[in-house]
């Protein structure tokens, strides 16, 4: 074999290990939580609140706040994203508007999660006197989410092709009876499962509610919309490192995480089947 | 004007206030921030804060609020960071782009997608679990929650943007640039090295940038897994604790209305001007790469 040949298999190989060496991050942290928070598993630990210190028990409350939290996120961000889809593949040609938007969008997808809080603190919960809730935390994780609720819709408008809009705007439909009859009918399923993919992402946050609503421990379910409430990352951190027996409830801390990692796993599944149903639609 | 049309400006400016919002939200994040961060600065001069690296709020004889050893903390843990996810993270782009066949590819990316979604606290989880023992079992210390831990920790949250950003720029370098590399004989080893990463440099320069930017504004991670001790850190192995740590850690204990408070926003302050400068250049070279590559 020649230098230049075995050059070309080393570098190849090296390259290989890298993509090797991603997926077995992926693996082990994947069996590490599984094999490790399996036995915690039943069904009393998923419908049952903590007890005894949160030592024993279960994690509903925080299985229920981590889901209302969740549907304000996505109230706040699912409107707005798509609006702002809409009118940046539909309308806006690639002008100076469309340029600022987009900056605005890539600048706040790189605002730290932390920062976000401090701003849900700043304006929520003291400007407009939300205190401290699911509603304060929703409208934190709403804001957050705006990046990929806006990219997520944009690419099912794009999966749409041209000659739909422009068949409706050759028989003289307006612009807006073009996109609302030749556009959206299409584009809407994929918009949706899109954007609430988006703002599930926020379901595993924890930095922005840390000071906007999570609780430590309730004794019980919230019951308004400004009311104190349990989320299972929030509850992990908890466990995993401010709870007085850290040791002793490691099962807990593991069963936790495997929650959390299962749904977003299940999320992320969906998310790419749907994009590959889209990708196919583009091609017919 | 007829109805019809006034109809559909009407429609349109509706869809456009919903982009005036996403802007408005981005100037109001910095006013905001502004505002609260403005009163710290009557009890603490900008020079101490910025260049001292003593941080104590809560002490009873003086009160001081510097914010050095957090900005050394926060980047020693970054450059950490990338050190490990720069090479890896190219590595694997360059092994999606050109090495991997279809098949491979389409298991491939999904993996990298779903590291993305991991939830930052399971991470920070695995830190004091997995990474932190091990650490601690190389070193002899007690349990591992150190700067390195939070580098391998933030190595692997800065990955999959390193990765899936790199991957754009390779796959977006035109064709014939290697068409024309292998027709004058190079092979696909020698294309790759040679002509696509130097023609995707800018874009790879931007993947990482914005890898940076994510690993400085971390929290949860480096919340759990480095120890946060409040000092100048003097080695990798020492505890540290980084800016977002001090916020996340002090925020919920500071009373309303005090120059700790105020100073817990000026910290937001700096976060946020640093990985908005961070971004803006990563922009930047990113536009500039898009416009040399269209043709």
């Amino acid at each position: 074999m020649d230098k230049r040949k075995f050059q070309q298999k080393l570098g190849f190989m090296v390259l290989r290990a890298c993509m090797l060496v991603i997926v077995l991050i992926l693996i082990v942290i994947f069996t590490d939580i599984v094999t490790k928070g399996i036995g915690k598993i039943s069904w009393s630990f998923l419908t049952q609140a903590p007890r005894n210190g949160m030592t024993e028990g279960g994690i509903f409350p925080a299985i229920v706040g981590t889901f209302y939290v969740t549907m304000i996120t996505a109230l706040f961000a699912i409107p707005l994203g798509m609006g702002c889809a809409i009118y940046l593949n539909e309308y806006a040609p690639d002008g100076k508007r469309t340029r600022i938007i987009r900056m605005a969008i890539r600048n706040l997808s790189g605002v730290p999660s932390i920062v976000y809080g401090l701003f849900g603190v700043a304006l929520f919960v003291n400007m407009m006197k939300f205190g401290t809730g699911i509603l304060s935390a929703g409208c934190t994780l709403g804001l957050m989410t705006l990046p990929w609720t806006v990219t997520a819709s944009e690419e099912a408008l794009k999966a749409v092709p041209r000659s739909y809009r422009e068949g409706a705007l050759a028989l003289g439909a307006s612009k807006w009876q073009s996109i609302r009859t030749n556009v959206l009918p299409y584009a809407v399923p994929g918009m949706l499962t899109g954007t609430i993919l988006g703002v599930s992402r926020a379901a595993g946050e924890t930095a922005p509610i840390l000071f906007t609503g999570a609780a430590f421990f309730l004794p019980g379910l919230p019951k308004t919309i400004t009311d104190q409430f349990m989320a299972l990352p929030y509850h992990l951190y908890i466990m995993a490192t401010q709870h007085h027996d850290i040791v002793g409830v490691r099962p807990i801390a593991y069963g936790t995480a495997l929650v959390l990692i299962t749904l977003v796993f299940l999320m992320n599944l969906t998310g790419i089947i749907i994009r590959y149903r889209l990708r196919q639609l583009k091609k017919d | 004007m007829n109805k019809r049309k006034f109809q559909d400006k009407l429609i349109e400016y509706i869809f456009m206030l919903n982009g005036v919002i996403v802007v408005a939200a981005l100037i109001a994040i910095f006013l905001l921030l502004l505002k609260n961060a403005l009163p710290a600065f009557k009890e603490i001069r900008v020079v101490e804060f910025l260049f001292s690296a003593r941080w104590n709020p809560t002490s009873y004889y003086e009160e001081t609020y510097g914010i050095l050893a957090m900005v050394v903390s926060t980047f020693m843990v970054t450059i950490g960071a990338l050190v490990i996810a720069i090479p890896l993270g190219i590595g694997t782009a360059a092994y999606l782009s050109d090495v991997a066949s279809p098949r491979v590819r389409e298991i491939a990316k999904p993996v990298v997608e779903i590291l993305a979604g991991i939830p930052s606290v399971v991470i920070g989880f695995l830190g004091i679990v997995l990474v932190g023992p091990a650490i601690a079992k190389l070193t002899g210390q007690y349990n591992g929650l150190n700067a390195i831990n939070g580098s391998v920790l933030l190595a692997i949250m800065a990955l999959p943007t390193i990765v899936s950003l790199s991957e754009d720029a390779l796959s977006s370098v035109p064709k014939v640039f290697g068409e024309a590399s292998l027709a004058l004989g190079a092979n696909p080893w020698q294309t790759l090295l040679r002509v696509k990463i130097p023609a995707a440099s800018s874009g790879i320069l931007a993947a990482c940038m914005l890898g940076m930017g994510r690993a400085i504004g971390e929290t949860m991670t480096v919340l759990m897994a480095t120890g946060n001790a409040p000092a100048m850190p003097a080695a990798l192995t020492d505890s540290i604790r980084t800016m977002t740590a001090t916020v996340a850690i002090e925020l919920g204990e500071v009373a309303y209305d005090t120059t700790h408070y105020y100073a817990l926003f000026a910290i937001g302050l700096v976060l946020f001007v640093i990985t908005f400068v961070i971004n803006m250049i990563s922009d930047i070279v990113l536009q500039n790469y898009k416009k040399k590559t269209s043709y």
